[in-house]
């Protein structure tokens, strides 16, 4: 039941990508382009994204999923530096390739050697995070 | 194309059905770098579902590229720039616990204070960056 559902999940979500243009950087690229040719498709995925979205996390206030898996709890509201900073940093790699993690693995098999380095770069940065974060956490213990 | 905004919107449900399969399936947040990062440092505790998520994820756009559906990622042929926002990605997306399905789709639809701090933020970043691109380097 729950690999079903992973694979469905994954399916609707890989072909959103591919239809509404965002596995295409130029595309990606041209809605952060606001001074240039301002392109506003991923305002238009991202509202139709949000819309069905909005409805079901109605239905997560009492009860349990399909699997009896319980839904996700209310997360912190807090506001940390990793927040700010990551977001920084992935936002800065986003307008410099066009690609975030989902489109990145959609594209995989019409990517070309482009799709694979960008991939295998994100992977190991991505790998890279739990050390990096000891590191500073010692750091700053230290200090 | 004149009808890119039709797609966009018609995509984007697809995607928030993908979410909402997840959620109210599985009791799970659909957020592609908290999945992928998972599987990468060894956290996930959930080896399978990880796989059948991502499998489906890739195999869709290959089957509608293959049915005639072509897309071209158009994406730079310049090695550093593919590293170097790569590891940006990667690093920035796991730092600040999640990406554009994370904060942006699952985050902004349950009004969460953190997926619309971190949504301005790597927009913001991601436009300075395209900007400083286009006008300093022309890339």
């Amino acid at each position: 039941m729950r690999l079903l559902l992973s694979l469905l999940s994954g399916s609707l979500f890989g072909a959103g990508l591919h239809i509404s243009g965002m596995t295409d950087t130029a595309r990606v690229r041209g809605f952060l382009d606001i001074a240039g040719a301002w392109d506003p498709t991923l305002a238009f995925v991202m509202g139709g994204a949000i819309l069905p979205m909005l409805v079901a996390w109605r239905f997560t206030r009492s009860g349990a999923s399909l699997t009896g898996d319980a839904f996700p709890k209310p997360t912190s509201q807090e506001i940390t530096r990793p927040l700010i900073l990551g977001s920084v940093l992935f936002g800065a790699g986003w307008g410099l390739v066009g690609l975030c993690p989902a489109p990145a693995v959609a594209s995989i098999s019409y990517g070309g050697w482009q799709g694979f380095v960008f991939l295998v770069a994100m992977l190991a940065g991505m790998w890279a995070v739990p050390p990096l974060r000891r590191m500073l956490d010692s750091g700053a213990a230290r200090a | 194309m004149d009808n890119a905004w039709l797609l966009g919107l018609l995509g984007g449900l697809l995607i928030g059905a993908g979410g909402v399969v997840l959620l109210l399936g599985a009791g799970r947040i659909m957020g592609a770098s908290w999945i992928i990062g998972g599987l990468v440092d060894g956290s996930t505790t959930e080896r399978g579902p990880t796989f059948a998520f991502l499998a489906g994820l890739f195999v869709t756009p290959a089957l509608l590229s293959l049915g005639g559906w072509a897309v071209s990622t158009q994406a730079t042929s310049q090695v550093w720039m593919l590293i170097l926002g790569g590891l940006a990605v990667g690093i920035g997306t796991r730092f600040a616990n999640g990406c554009t399905s994370g904060h942006g789709v699952c985050g902004l639809s349950r009004f969460s204070l953190r997926g619309l701090v971190a949504t301005i933020f790597y927009i913001g970043a991601g436009v300075v960056t395209v900007t400083a691109l286009r006008v300093g380097l022309g890339l």
